[in-house]
């Protein structure tokens, strides 16, 4: 343990400035991350809330809570809000904000005004999503499937998809910044292949932002224009084609799903060198098989309506691609598992979640492999094997590898430490949770319980028990780190500049850092995860 | 810091160079974006286009020829005068970089008068999808989805030109108060950048909607 006294710097990002002012008009990244961090944390347990009412309701097999009306609401905001207002910024807005610009060594990302600007927006979206949802919500789902959601839902689908349209500007501007801050922003020496594998990832995931982004936001205008107007667009009635629609929002969300994990999978490829003392084991594989995973993302959409009356033959090219996504997403889990062989591995909080990581996504991403596998697919669409699977990605993969990194990330976010017993205990009950609620899916799914009903037959009540459950376990989970946190923020103990013995860039600054990051512009010799380069000194503190 | 050009120099930059590269690389990458937003509505029309040929070659043809093609004369001049504001800005010639953006501005306001008075044609000829389109015959249902995307894709293009004229707006005000030299010109060179993709953009907006349809033309 550290024996040398470290103190908190005198003067850093969190107290060179005070008051509410300096925090809404504030340009430095390491601010608005923060700003991310409590919009996204609001968002979150208004998402969760909504899915605790849906497991509550799922208790007995008639819906004892709510109706069908109601529960198709509750099902399409718990999708909205987790899917736009929470997994999709998650990671890169808040710990890509933050060390995106001190990883590669620069004093702020490339477009400070815009970085705030994003933020706004960001707000602006949410809040209209949100007012749609306060009076009265939304009941199409969060895939807007039309005509459902042209023609006949009456409820506030124009407001609702006015909010996302609003939001998706804020995810392009936020793609923007981070490609030409990466670009153009690295310190001298900090060349393409010694840039952290974080970086790259967010990278990818920024090439994502700015060319699906946009496209979602056309197809939610049509929907828009379609619904004012009463103009055929995609309503079959006025010669419109609904799967015209299907294929313009999968060509986004099908992307999305990458702007999810693979700002996770940075986090994690960040966190398993660090705490198995070992450098990334085939860097320069995870860092092509991240590109690879973008661009592959780009080809793989028409898997999701391989029911929904495309040719059989597109059906067959999406579904031999969609394998291909399997390649480099086991080269990314192998060269985890590699980097831990005969490592020095300890079992630190972010470790946990890293490692729970690693085999959550590999459940999510071979039921996804059934999944593109056309025959087992339609025997499965539409049932909850194809939630558990989602969720497998989303909750196992992409909220397992964002909470690792606000543990892993949080000594030098605040300067002071969690308090590390509890962070073990409750990485556990994420775990042990998250698995009594979905995997008891997978089976119902199986056996046939469709998704999206508010009632279900009698003989999946005990799965269905098992499940929510497991749902307030994971949700006790998600609450004590929100107490611990809140509490480590003014009582944790002083973290130190480098408490994990990191090699990045960001870990060689004080912790909180200083507005400019960097005393002076840092000079990068060593690749990334150099541990046997490290400092003798480092290792003694 | 006497040098007026490092004053310019915003903080998070070591360089100008670095600065000026960084901006266009970003207006570089909002183009991608862009041709993404505009991609969506160009596949929905190729769509339709295949799936109604007649009714879409109809409707193509109720389109001017003339206040189309003069449009695009316009908008390609602006994209001209436009080139010449940014070589202005780059050799310092701060007179000439105002002029040259009136200029630009002048002919995008000409180039809008004239879409919606072509707007105000197709209204009074009851091809206003929503507002007031009666037309009859077996094609009406597709050819008002003609209607609906020549709208759209016209009117997002318009809405674009509007932000473009806000912004050229800015760049005369800042190059009346001195912001400009030949060593720091880069806003006008990005915002030229911007006219000339929705110049772009408009070239193909005019071949699928004017074009299309030519050989039915009653001129």
């Amino acid at each position: 343990m550290s024996t040398a006294v470290e103190t908190r710097p005198a003067l850093n990002y969190l107290n060179q400035e005070t008051g509410i002012r300096s925090w809404l008009f504030t340009l430095d990244h390491k601010r608005i991350g923060l700003l991310y961090v409590a919009s996204i944390t609001f968002f979150f347990f208004i998402g969760s809330f909504y899915a605790l009412l849906m497991r509550l309701s799922l208790l007995e097999p008639n819906g004892w809570l709510f109706g069908p009306g109601t529960y198709n609401k509750l099902f399409s905001m718990h999708g909205i809000i987790m899917v736009w207002f929470f997994l999709i910024p998650s990671i890169p807005t808040t710990l890509g904000n933050f060390f995106i610009p001190m990883m590669i060594g620069a004093k702020d990302v490339a477009f400070p005004k815009l970085n705030l600007l994003s933020w706004y927006i960001f707000m602006v979206g949410g809040l209209t999503t949100l007012f749609a949802m306060i009076h009265g919500g939304v009941d199409t789902g969060w895939t807007f499937y039309t005509p459902f959601s042209t023609s006949y839902s009456t409820t506030w689908v124009t407001t609702a998809a006015l909010g996302i349209f609003i939001a998706g500007f804020g995810s392009i501007l936020t793609g923007l910044n981070f490609i030409a801050t990466i670009h153009r922003m690295r310190a001298p020496g900090m060349t393409w292949f010694r840039l952290p594998v974080f970086i790259w990832s967010q990278y990818a995931t920024s090439i994502i932002l700015v060319l699906a982004t946009p496209v979602l936001a056309i197809t939610l205008l049509m929907i828009g224009v379609e619904r004012i107007f009463q103009v055929g667009i995609f309503d079959p009635a006025l010669g419109g084609d609904p799967v015209l629609f299907q294929h313009m929002f999968w060509f986004y969300s099908h992307p999305a799903v990458y702007i999810m994990i693979l700002p996770a999978m940075a986090v994690i490829s960040e966190i398993i060198p660090t705490f198995s003392r070992k450098p990334l084991f085939g860097y320069e594989f995870v860092v092509y098989a991240s590109m690879m995973i973008a661009a592959l993302g780009f080809l793989v959409w028409g898997h999701h309506m391989f029911v929904a009356g495309q040719s059989l033959y597109s059906a067959l090219t999406f579904s031999f691609l969609s394998y291909l996504v399997a390649v480099p997403s086991a080269i990314k889990v192998f060269n985890w598992s590699a980097t831990m062989y005969k490592g020095s591995v300890s079992w630190d909080t972010p470790m946990l979640y890293a490692i729970g990581f690693i085999g959550l996504f590999t459940v999510g991403g071979m039921t996804g492999l059934f999944l593109a596998a056309m025959g087992i697919d339609v025997h499965v669409t539409d049932t909850y094997f194809v939630v558990a699977h989602f969720h497998y990605i989303m909750v196992g993969g992409a909220v397992m590898g964002y909470l690792g990194g606000v543990h892993y990330f949080w000594p030098k976010i605040t300067g002071k430490m969690y308090p590390e017993g509890l962070a073990k205990l409750s990485a556990l009950i994420v775990f042990l949770g998250f698995n009594l609620t979905f995997f008891p899916q997978f089976i119902l799914g199986y056996m046939g319980m469709p998704r999206r009903y508010a009632a279900y037959a009698p003989e999946f009540h005990t799965l269905n028990v098992m499940s929510t459950a497991g749902a307030s376990i994971l949700g006790i989970g998600y609450l004590l780190p929100l107490a611990y946190f809140i509490w480590a923020w003014k009582y944790g103990a002083d973290a130190g500049p480098n408490p994990w013995r990191a090699t990045g860039l960001e870990w060689q600054t004080s912790s909180p850092p200083p507005r400019d990051n960097f005393e002076e512009t840092p000079v990068v010799t060593r690749p990334a995860y150099d541990f046997g380069g490290m400092k003798e000194e480092l290792h003694l503190g | 810091m006497a040098n007026p050009i490092a004053l310019l120099l915003r903080e998070q930059y070591s360089t100008p160079v670095q600065q000026r590269e960084t901006s266009k690389l970003g207006m570089w990458i909002f183009i991608m974006t862009e041709i993404m937003l505009f991609g969506g509505l160009f596949l929905a029309f190729s769509v339709y286009r295949m799936s109604f040929p007649q009714a879409f070659v109809k409707g193509s043809a109720d389109m001017s020829i003339v206040l189309g093609s003069i449009n695009t004369a316009v908008l390609i001049c602006s994209s001209f005068t436009m080139a010449l504001a940014v070589y202005s800005a780059e050799t310092g010639n701060r007179r000439m970089l105002t002029v040259f953006l009136i200029a630009t501005m002048i002919l995008g306001l000409v180039f809008l008068g004239i879409k919606f008075t072509e707007y105000y044609q197709h209204y009074l000829q009851h091809e206003a999808p929503a507002v007031w389109f009666d037309h009859t015959g077996p094609d009406s249902g597709h050819l008002e989805m003609f209607f609906v995307l020549y709208f759209l894709m016209t009117g997002l293009h318009a809405v674009h030109m509007l932000v473009g004229e806000g912004i050229l707006t800015a760049m005369v005000i800042r190059n009346h108060r001195g912001s400009f030299s030949a060593d720091y010109y880069t806003p006008v060179e990005i915002s030229g950048l911007y006219w000339h993709f929705v110049d772009i953009i408009w070239v193909f907006l005019f071949a699928i909607f004017y074009v299309e349809g030519l050989h039915l033309h009653k001129l």
